[in-house]
């Protein structure tokens, strides 16, 4: 799953090295609350230790052999901040000194595999886990179930940047210029192997070492466990963290944007009245085009002009900036719409209290 | 043969020492690359690798790889080792990734059988891709061969990466040959006291002990680095040693590198 350079545009790089930059600057802060001294060996080491849990060759049923991420076990123990690091930081030692996954592709390597993988694998086992005891053996099914989902997340997200390469990189002739295969290729090329091997690997290894832990070492599986009498670390989950959870999502729909330019035609039930009359503009070959557009239809098209017509501003050229943009504006509004909600509601939850 | 966990595992983590060993020899050579300031290496190649990504003509893609092999061979990177440990492994890699492009990307058939078709279109995208990969790889790989790792992390500074990520990975590194080491010991431990094959659910059972034990010692090793850290005074201060200084040579060096690059890109635009 480490993207070698040369698969990914230089533009889709740049996007990916700053959400990865955004995912690594929110962990750094929250770890840096507490002792900054304490942070760098506890990365460092674990960030050492995901890397030579990468190198385990693991048996699989049906006489396969697969290698596990160790995300799922960085982001139990360390919770999901330290996480991220770590495995960026194992990515990065990879890149740097053994020539394993590129360098103009860090950025993304580690958006899909420590970013959005420990969060994934995060979230899915506090999830199927939330209530069990310590030594629960949901635990151990939550973790492997977690595993499973983090990996294939982070693999159906490289296929995706695989897979709208040639769709928004080729020449005049119509070559494409980096990844070559379009999602309907990419995505399932991708996918299968990790459906079966890839995931199974890193679900292995984390049930294994959750079962391991449960008996050798309990006090590691306490940070995340989301008992209230557990110890909270300083990478435990603090309390604002739905919310950036929020953000997190929120950052990567708006990433995602471009690839509505991907589908053809409009969506159903979507058509302006231009389209409700022309067959060819509409993707449905089921449903007939109309002779005449409605009367009421027509008069109730010119009430309101859109700011950004067709998801992009007309003085934009490109469809895909032009979408991130309006996704960007679209989203300033939602989140200024909810602070002044919250804060109408903090006043009133304060007046009732008084 | 077919290898277990034991011996596979084993191998890998002997392959990427003798990998890192390479590297050390390699940095000691007197070479062009090498007689070069870190920082003009790491910007010098790393402003190549992005006129690699940029370019969009094959030719000039080309040239960049003629350049990648100029520079190995005035920097006396073996070829051979060039070929065994990265030209054959992203032919594999890539080569079975861009095959079926040959067929499937949409373009003028150059040739048909039956139901499939040859492409001009396909042809091309295979080719661009492979050459990508392979010269940007040559230009990483020769990034890693030619300068010893603490130089990189050195120079790493002139990129304005934080201090304290600088330290992180220069404990990680130092940390990655400790626990493969201990590693290491634990299946050799469990090799030498075995006799015949372990079968596989006993393989995997003994992969997440062994990577349990692992994460129990890391974390141990990571408070008593801690304590260590904190009786040296340490209060999150990164003080690195930068005693690098720019010559004539060096700065005739990120010209030449930077002309290169900036050529590239505007002949591949």
């Amino acid at each position: 799953m480490h993207i070698p350079d040369g698969y990914l545009s230089p533009s889709t790089c740049g996007v990916l090295y700053a959400g990865a930059a955004g995912g690594w600057y929110t962990a750094l802060r929250r770890l840096k609350r507490t002792l900054l001294s304490r942070v760098i060996p506890l990365v460092s080491v674990f960030a050492a230790f995901s890397f030579v849990v990468m190198m385990f060759n693991l048996p699989l049923p049906g006489g396969t052999t697969g290698h596990a991420l160790g995300v799922t076990t960085a982001a139990i123990v360390l919770g999901p901040s330290g996480a991220i690091l770590a495995l960026s930081i194992a990515i990065a030692i990879q890149a740097l000194f053994f020539g394993d996954g590129g360098i103009s592709t860090l950025g993304a390597n580690c958006f899909n595999m420590a970013i959005v993988a420990s969060l994934t694998a995060y979230a899915s086992y506090r999830l199927i886990a939330a209530g069990a005891a310590l030594s629960s053996r949901r635990r151990v099914v939550a973790a492997a179930i977690a595993g499973y989902f983090a990996v294939n997340a982070s693999a159906l997200l490289a296929a995706v940047e695989f897979g709208i390469q040639p769709v928004l990189f080729h020449d005049a002739s119509g070559t494409p210029l980096y990844a070559p295969y379009r999602l309907s290729v990419a995505v399932p090329a991708m996918m299968i192997g990790h459906l079966t091997f890839a995931g199974l690997a890193e679900a292995v290894i984390s049930a294994g070492l959750v079962a391991y832990l449960q008996v050798a070492d309990p006090g590691l599986l306490r940070a995340t466990s989301g008992i209230a009498d557990a110890i909270t670390p300083a990478t435990a989950p603090r309390p604002a963290t739905s919310l950036r959870r929020l953000w997190t999502v929120i950052a990567i729909f708006m990433l995602l944007t471009p690839l509505g330019i991907l589908a053809a035609g409009t969506a159903w039930g979507e058509w302006s009245p231009a389209q409700l009359v022309s067959a060819a503009s509409r993707p449905d070959r089921a449903t007939s085009p109309v002779a005449v557009v409605p009367a009421g239809l027509q008069r109730l098209s010119n009430l309101w002009t859109a700011p950004f017509p067709a998801y992009a501003p007309a003085f934009i050229r490109a469809r895909g900036f032009g979408y991130l943009l309006s996704a960007m504006f679209g989203v300033g509004l939602l989140l200024l719409i909810s602070l002044a909600l919250r804060r109408i509601l903090q006043r009133k939850q304060g007046e009732s209290s008084a | 043969m077919r290898r277990g966990l034991v011996e596979s595992t084993m191998l890998g983590f002997s392959r990427a020492i003798a990998h890192a060993m390479l590297s050390e020899n390699t940095a000691r050579q007197r070479g062009l690359l090498q007689s070069l300031d870190p920082r003009v290496r790491l910007l010098g190649l790393f402003a190549l690798l992005l006129a690699v990504m940029l370019s969009r003509k094959l030719s000039v893609v080309a040239a960049l790889f003629a350049v990648a092999v100029v520079i190995a061979l005035a920097s006396y990177v073996s070829l051979g080792a060039l070929v065994k440990r990265v030209w054959l492994i992203v032919l594999g890699f890539t080569g079975i990734i861009a095959l079926p492009a040959v067929f499937v990307t949409p373009g003028d058939a150059v040739a048909s059988f039956g139901t499939m078709s040859i492409t001009q279109q396909g042809l091309r995208t295979a080719a661009l891709l492979l050459l990508r990969v392979e010269t940007a790889v040559t230009f990483t790989s020769l990034l890693i061969l030619c300068t010893p790792w603490s130089y990189v992390l050195k120079a790493l500074r002139a990129l304005r990466l934080p201090r304290e990520v600088i330290s992180i990975l220069a404990m990680t590194y130092r940390y990655v040959f400790l626990l493969v080491d201990t590693a290491g010991q634990m299946f050799q431990s469990r090799q030498s006291r075995t006799i015949g094959i372990i079968p596989p659910d006993q393989q995997r059972h003994l992969a997440a002990r062994t990577a349990g034990v692992l994460l129990s010692k890391s974390l141990a090793l990571s408070n008593d680095v801690y304590l260590a850290m904190q009786s040296r005074g340490f209060r999150g201060e990164v003080q690195l040693l930068t005693d690098f200084r720019m010559r004539v040579w060096d700065y005739c060096g990120l010209i030449l590198f930077l002309v290169a690059a900036v050529a590239a890109v505007w002949a591949g635009r």
